[in-house]
């Protein structure tokens, strides 16, 4: 059966991260771990985005960066916060720069800690997310047919 | 007419299929040649039937209906072509599609996108020269523009008259299938400096029309490539698949070799190969006819 999740296209955002965890993401898209082989394709552009993929925390420069973004989306769409800074801000958490994890700024669907994120774990939240989207096709669909 | 109406209608419904098949062969191979495993050869097919239930985002109302322009056009072309018209029809039509396609991205304020517009229209600069030497190259061969006639023009294929006119169409190519190094408007790569330029701007069933369009394209395309090799003898059509199929593969090559270059490089470089291949071929065989 063809469904949403078949084709999951992430959009890969750095909020403040230490680039630890982007070097991960990436690392997910070569010959090692492929991610490709799921029809994952790395979007670069919010527009023709499912899953939005952040790294590190959330402060004030960047909160209206990833707000802007999370709009630009269309339904249905799945945020992963990866990395332990995206979840709840890290070993940064009590900077005084820092509001705190992803979702301080918009809601975080998957959560994925680790410093850094490895990929296993990465791909782990990738698949949960896409299993997500299917869930929000379907909610998106009963709330057209109310 | 009865033969031209069916393979119309082939074209209609089997076009896509074997555009879609066509790009999901690629990325395999692209995957491959990277040695990756790659995605299921149907995965296109996945990407387009997930564009068209995403939610719909309207930027403008004037967006959408260019980009049902471009659709059209681009089938209108495929099927003129199919059904045996006129080849220089065909080709205007071509032209005009692509201006719909140029016309969608410049109605969005957006930086990236009438980024993509200004490349695009380089692109057609570069190639549209070559794209008439072929229409020119097939009446000096055959006397007639019409496909049915080329086609039923004899026992020995265009090719073997216009090599030249051959080696800068598949250089074209490059350009229209949107491969590296000349896929400066829009690509598929997304380690490009500018990535999605042309469709920016474009979301969810919008964007599913155009990855359409360029299925019904390609297949256009690589049709222009069979009727170099096609002559009235029937099995000639399994040859001509046969070299649509080697030429995809070179396309692919070239993609996964080289990498993006600057548009006066691409200028430059299309145009000389324009002169010499597809100019000195036409001066010859008009020397000789």
């Amino acid at each position: 059966m063809l469904k949403v999740s078949k084709s999951p296209w992430l959009l890969h955002y750095d909020g403040s991260s230490c680039n630890g965890c982007d070097i991960e993401v990436l690392a997910c898209l070569t010959p090692v771990y492929d991610v490709e082989r799921f029809g994952v394709i790395n979007t670069g552009n919010p527009k023709h985005a499912d899953i939005f993929l952040i790294t590190g925390g959330i402060n004030a420069q960047n909160a209206p960066v990833v707000k802007q973004i999370y709009a630009q989306m269309p339904n249905p769409k799945v945020v992963v916060a990866v990395g332990i800074c995206a979840c709840n801000g890290g070993i940064f958490k009590d900077c005084y720069n820092i509001d705190g994890g992803v979702d301080t700024a918009i809601p975080v669907d998957i959560y994925v800690p680790g410093c850094a994120a490895r990929p296993e774990a990465i791909i782990d939240g990738v698949v949960r997310a896409v299993a997500l989207l299917d869930e929000k096709r379907k909610n998106m669909r009963k709330e057209a047919a109310q | 007419m009865k033969v031209s109406v069916i393979s119309v209608l082939l074209y209609l419904v089997l076009g896509p299929v074997a555009g879609g098949l066509l790009a999901g062969i690629d990325r395999k191979i692209t995957a491959r040649m990277q040695g990756r495993r790659g995605p299921s050869v149907l995965q296109p097919f996945y990407d387009l039937f997930k564009l068209f239930h995403k939610q719909v985002v309207v930027v403008n109302d004037v967006q959408d209906f260019l980009v049902w322009g471009f659709l059209v056009f681009i089938v209108f072309t495929g099927g003129l072509f199919f059904a045996g018209g006129d080849l220089l029809l065909v080709f205007f039509a071509l032209t005009l599609a692509g201006i719909f396609f140029v016309m969608s991205a410049c109605s969005a304020n957006s930086p990236y996108s009438s980024m993509g517009a200004q490349r695009e229209l380089m692109q057609m600069m570069a190639y549209e020269p070559m794209v008439l030497l072929v229409a020119i190259g097939f009446y000096d061969v055959t006397g007639s523009f019409s496909v049915s006639d080329i086609i039923h023009a004899g026992s020995v294929p265009a090719i073997a008259y216009m090599p030249g006119i051959f080696i800068g169409f598949l250089w074209i190519l490059v350009i229209k299938f949107r491969k590296s190094p000349f896929d400066l408007s829009t690509t598929h790569h997304a380690h490009q400096e500018m990535v999605k330029g042309l469709t920016t701007e474009l979301s969810g069933n919008i964007l599913a029309l155009v990855e359409l369009s360029h299925w019904y394209e390609n297949v256009f395309l690589l049709g222009v490539v069979g009727l170099f090799v096609v002559t009235n003898a029937w099995w000639s059509g399994i040859i001509a698949v046969a070299v649509c199929l080697l030429s995809y593969f070179s396309e692919i090559l070239t993609d996964n070799i080289f990498p993006r270059v600057k548009w006066d490089f691409m200028l430059k470089s299309t145009w000389t190969v324009t002169m010499v291949a597809g100019v000195v071929n036409l001066l010859i065989l008009t020397m000789i006819r």
